[in-house]
């Protein structure tokens, strides 16, 4: 398998990480979760609702920061870096 | 200083602004009108894109939305910021690596096909047309409420400033400004939501606020509100209303159609490179964030202000109703715009606003109807710092960021449509052998076409205007999105199976839409009534994008196996937009 292949099973794998937590956060806790989570308080939030209107937001935009920094570092191990 | 001359003054000052920029960015050649030369910083381009991406309905309509949905307006705040992290992963990177100039080019390139190409474009121009119309709306509707002009005249300023800093600088032009604009929008939604949130629960941090206790009577915010509500005979604010599954599609049809939006895919070929193409997405869901974490905590503040202002004492009590001739000046000011009604049912002159749960016991009461029989959504950003008693200039800094939110995604919509028609349909199809100066002039002058054709749509909305969220969203969700990604992501996906895919996905897409909302939104010429329960499996023409979406995967995954593959130099260009190495040059094999 050529370097190229394998960063590219390795960008895919990542891919699917992040978007299992992209799909749980969102989907999950905020809307099939909801209910159940929403006996679970943290100050005046109900948990599901958090999620929905808050909680899930924050975790879109450190998904995208992760996934950034890993590929970067992706990128140098395969030496597939631009310039 | 009074109110109009603020406004006046702080409206006039922005435009000025715009025009400054407008002039330091004048656009030399076809690189910088649809680019902007590929020189912009990841995080500026990241402010770019959250003013490209937040529009007159983000800024004025989506709280309101928040207000009077509750936990059901959540559809929202996740589909519109969810999109990022796909486009991030999916799209982003490998668009920016490809390096051409638009969205269509892509399609057409990859899928080695004209009708794919065109295909990509009908559907790009529809899409923002729709949203644009929107746009134009939304600054007329600004000027004619707050420096009290007509509709018409609003309107005008609006395509004039744009056309000033669109036609001269192109992307360029637009980008700067975007940048400019990003921060009096942003600005103008969070000083009255901080304003509002101290005086409520002394937290000046809204998103913090709405999760505090109010300072009379220490009940947190929600369950207040929950209990305001309920005690008039609404539903409770922070429970589920919809059917689950129409949640689920709705959420995953506009996130998948944010991805797949032209106007904010071509932001990210802006950035040097593939790796800033990453993290601009992610510092643009950051300016995103600022202002859709904000919008719940106004969305159920604002509705707590609206029913303690009209319901001042014990439900049920004589006196427990404002009377109306001590409505506040806002409520007069709105009335007139005809956005807020009232009807005094059982004319005993105060005002009843209350819900379907308190039906039975309107006898008891002496009530006969609930009497405010409209309260317009967009009211409450827009009358939020009147209502919260907030000074002058809060209140002419929100006009002046709803009109900085409609300009800045008229702008990117206009650029995204001139570029398609300039590019893909002029040069691409036409004059293949036009010059880098004539297709420059070429763009200017579809900017300056495009322009137009918004503006008189806006001065005579069609009746496809008001069905962003379904056509525009559809579209994207259920042909351009799919389309970019298998061409990415799968090296089998051929020719006929990319055309055949977008096709059945927009025509399933679009016949769901019209089966529920009329031929072509033609008022009458519906199937079945646009109710819940005439829906199929209670999905929402809005939601159906998703299944678009699938069906376009479905049909080109199908079509594509039983067809020979796509030839073995479209192959090594997949290949090549997977790395980011090598950007600009064929990768050599």
């Amino acid at each position: 398998m050529s370097d190229a292949s394998r960063y590219w099973t390795e960008n895919i794998r990542l891919v699917i990480g992040c978007l299992i937590v992209w799909f749980i956060v969102s989907y999950g806790a905020g809307i099939l979760f909801v209910h159940q989570l929403n006996t679970i308080r943290i100050g005046g939030y109900q948990l599901g609702f958090w999620f929905a209107q808050q909680g899930s937001i924050y975790t879109f935009v450190a998904l995208i920061f992760f996934y950034a920094s890993r590929m970067n570092t992706l990128d140098h191990k395969y030496n597939l870096q631009e310039d | 200083m009074e109110l109009k001359t603020m406004t006046f003054l702080i409206v006039g000052f922005t435009f000025a602004l715009y025009i400054y920029i407008a002039i330091r960015s004048r656009a030399a050649s076809t690189s910088e009108f649809y680019v902007a030369g590929k020189g912009v910083h990841p995080v500026l381009n990241g402010m770019a894109t959250g003013a490209d991406w937040m529009s007159a309905a983000s800024f004025i309509s989506m709280a309101g939305l928040i207000a009077f949905k509750g936990y059901d307006a959540s559809v929202f705040l996740m589909g519109w910021t969810g999109g990022y992290v796909l486009l991030a992963m999916l799209l982003a990177p490998y668009l920016r690596k490809y390096g051409k100039y638009t969205v269509p080019t892509f399609i057409g390139d990859r899928f080695y096909s004209r009708t794919a190409r065109v295909t990509a474009v009908l559907c790009l121009v529809i899409a923002s047309l729709t949203y644009v119309i929107g746009q134009m709306k939304g600054i007329g509707v600004a000027f004619s409420r707050f420096l009290e002009v007509s509709f018409e005249i609003g309107l005008f300023a609006g395509m004039g400033i744009v056309f000033i800093y669109a036609v001269l600088g192109g992307m360029k032009g637009v980008t700067n400004t975007q940048i400019a604009q990003y921060c009096v929008l942003i600005f103008a939604y969070t000083v009255p939501a901080v304003f509002i949130s101290l005086q409520l629960t002394g937290m000046p941090i809204p998103q913090l606020g709405l999760g505090s206790t109010m300072t009379d009577g220490g009940m947190h915010v929600l369950d207040k509100l929950d209990l305001v509500l309920t005690d008039l005979g609404f539903k409770e604010y922070t429970a589920q209303k919809g059917g689950t599954l129409n949640i689920f599609l709705y959420t995953l049809s506009l996130m998948i159609g944010t991805a797949g939006l032209p106007h904010v895919i071509i932001r990210f070929f802006t950035v040097p490179k593939v790796r800033d193409a990453r993290s601009s997405a992610g510092w643009a869901l950051v300016f995103i964030a600022i202002l859709y974490t904000t919008a719940p905590a106004v969305g159920a503040m604002a509705r707590l202000n609206l029913m303690h202002t009209i319901q001042i004492g014990e439900v049920g009590s004589p006196d427990g109703n404002l009377l109306y001739e001590d409505r506040p000046a806002w409520f007069k000011n709105w009335e007139k715009t005809g956005l807020l009604k009232f009807e005094d049912k059982n004319g005993d002159g105060r005002i009843q606003y209350y819900g379907p749960g308190l039906k039975d016991k309107e006898a008891e009461f002496g009530w006969a109807g609930n009497e405010m029989v409209k309260v317009d959504r967009d009211i409450m950003v827009l009358a939020n710092p009147e209502i919260a008693n907030l000074p002058n200039w809060v209140i002419a800094l929100v006009a002046a960021g709803g009109i900085a939110a409609a300009l800045s995604t008229a702008a990117g919509l206009l650029l995204a449509i001139s570029s398609a028609i300039s590019h893909d349909v002029l040069k691409g199809i036409f004059m293949p052998d036009l010059t880098d100066k004539g297709e420059l002039l070429a763009g200017r002058i579809a900017m300056a076409g495009a322009i137009c054709v918004a503006g008189y749509f806006g001065l005579h909305p069609p009746g496809f205007a008001a069905q962003v969220v379904a056509l525009a969203f559809g579209l994207a969700a259920s042909s351009i999105f799919p389309a970019l990604m298998m061409g990415i992501f799968s090296k089998k996906v051929n020719r006929t199976g990319a055309t055949a895919g977008m096709l059945c996905g927009i025509g399933a897409t679009l016949v769901y839409i019209f089966w529920f909302k009329g031929w072509f939104f033609i008022p009458g010429t519906n199937m079945l009534p646009n109710t819940a329960d005439n829906w199929f499996l209670g999905i929402a023409p809005e939601a159906f994008g998703s299944v678009g979406a699938a069906i376009n995967f479905a049909v080109a995954f199908a079509v594509s196996a039983v067809t020979p593959p796509p030839p073995e130099h479209i192959q090594h260009l997949v290949e090549d937009i997977r790395v980011p190495s090598g950007a600009g040059s064929a990768v050599d094999h």
